[in-house]
């Protein structure tokens, strides 16, 4: 007991932690600060307005979540005069309507969402509906719905909005620039880097030797070890993100992973060689009969089925985590009848404390799995023929007699 | 209320393929323990392309 509170002793009167401690303790005031000074925008009367207690307004409020947004919403409660208020901030809206570019902050909705306020900018006027914007026709002065809930006199906009996704995407892609690019540096000067970069650098050189090396092949595994890196980092930060209470949803948009789909697809598209080319369209060694019929498999295979399961798997997979974590959240709503307080807010504790757990490791797995299968697609592409080619008495080559992809597997 | 059912059957039969997988490679890892990297490997890449399978149905489905 005495030695325990020697070392507590020791720790808290030593110099040198005192001073990280009171480091730690300015940026704590310092995030503190930042957070209480965001502008508390937008509230809309009504006492229950934007509470959620009920199932429909809890799937409701989840399917809100799963969509992009343009404002950043942080939480929501309701003052002593029984106001509704939000805290987060507005983000601007850029949009191409048939005036030309207007832009304005989000906040000018008033956080409506279903189209009753109207924003008046350059001649245009603009609404809001289910998370897009839409402009009403010439001459309508409010936006009308048929039953499934379209606006029947308003249309979509070229939206160039600064979303959430979007502003997610800038927050990680700045961090990776200056995360990576101090990482870089640290190797002109030594061989072991510091800091935070000793965290990255194990990272690296998995992503290197476990993904690139085996999947591509020693020979050009270089020129694509970048691209696998960047994706890797971006999806992986992003998922991680998407678990924090800000509640970004990046990865969970259909926009974003079929984006990183496509650059895949261009990626060994383009830098697939004649054999890759050659085995897709008129392979050897297959009755010419077949020939077509595994050209058209081949083809679909190539440019549909493979991004298409790369796009929905990392779509369906985030999505599917937030859908399941908001889920148990909501049981302290839902079931608060049947268990009383304590108990659903018990139950829900649990249960979305280790279905969290397992997201983190979705997170990683999804990173992982995105990055592996575009190492092994973009292998298949450029992997050469290790062996000569046998000739017959006159010269010509004599087809291979074991199919070449046995050697990808 | 089909759809739902047409989920349900989608969840049997991922589930199945997925055991089959795990328990697969469980049976290789035993055998032959110095392959364990490789199988786990091979292991999550037809897992994923399972899942992904499933996800795709299961969305179309929705």
């Amino acid at each position: 007991m005495t030695t325990f509170a020697q070392i507590f002793r020791s720790i808290i009167f030593d110099k040198e932690i005192m001073k990280e401690v009171s480091k730690v303790i300015k940026n704590l005031v310092l995030i503190i600060a930042a957070i209480s000074s965001l502008q508390s925008f937008a509230f809309s009367e009504g006492q229950d307005e934007g509470a959620v207690n009920t199932k429909e307004e809890v799937s409701e409020y989840i399917n809100h979540h799963i969509k992009d947004s343009h404002d950043f919403h942080l939480f929501s409660f309701t003052n002593g005069e029984g106001e509704r208020k939000h805290v987060g901030f507005p983000l601007p809206v850029i949009v191409w309507s048939s005036n030309g570019l207007v832009t304005f902050m989000s906040s000018e909705f008033h956080h409506d969402d279903n189209g009753e306020v109207i924003v008046e900018k350059s001649g245009s006027k603009f609404v809001k509906l289910h998370s897009k914007i839409y402009e009403l026709e010439e001459g309508a002065t409010s936006v009308n719905l048929d039953e499934s809930h379209h606006a029947t006199n308003a249309h979509k906009v070229l939206d160039f909005s600064i979303t959430k996704s979007v502003v997610g995407i800038l927050l990680v892609g700045l961090f990776m620039l200056w995360a990576f690019s101090s990482l870089a540096r640290q190797y002109k000067n030594k061989s072991v880097p510091t800091g935070f970069g000793r965290v990255l650098e194990p990272l690296v050189i998995y992503v290197r030797d476990e993904i690139a090396k085996p999947n591509i092949g020693e020979k050009k595994y270089r020129q694509f070890t970048g691209y696998l890196l960047t994706v890797f980092f971006f999806i992986w930060i992003l998922n991680l993100l998407g678990l924090t209470p800000f509640g970004f949803n990046v990865t969970g948009q259909l926009a974003v992973t079929a984006a990183l789909a496509i650059l895949t697809l261009i990626i060994y598209t383009f830098s697939g060689n004649k054999d890759y080319w050659m085995h897709m369209l008129w392979m050897p060694g297959v009755p010419v009969l077949i020939r077509p019929v595994l050209a058209i498999i081949e083809l679909a295979g190539a440019f549909l089925i493979k991004p298409f399961s790369l796009l929905v798997r990392l779509f369906a997979n985030i999505s599917a985590g937030h859908i399941v974590v908001m889920s148990l959240i909501a049981i302290m709503f839902t079931l608060k009848e049947s268990l009383g307080v304590a108990g659903a807010t018990g139950l829900s504790l649990i249960l979305s404390f280790f279905i969290t757990l397992i997201e983190v490791l979705v997170a990683f797995l999804q990173a992982y799995i995105f990055t592996m299968l575009s190492a092994l697609f973009i292998g298949m592409a450029v992997a050469e023929h290790d062996h000569e080619h046998h000739h017959d008495a006159e010269g010509h080559e004599i087809p291979d007699e074991e199919d070449v992809r046995a050697d990808f597997i | 209320m089909y759809n739902l059912i047409g989920a349900g059957l989608i969840v049997i039969g991922a589930g199945i393929g997925l055991g089959q997988i795990g328990g697969k490679a469980m049976e290789g890892i035993a055998r032959q323990p110095e392959a364990t990297g490789k199988i786990q490997t091979a292991m999550i890449i037809i897992a994923a392309l399972l899942e992904g399978l499933a996800f795709g149905a299961l969305f179309l489905g929705k």
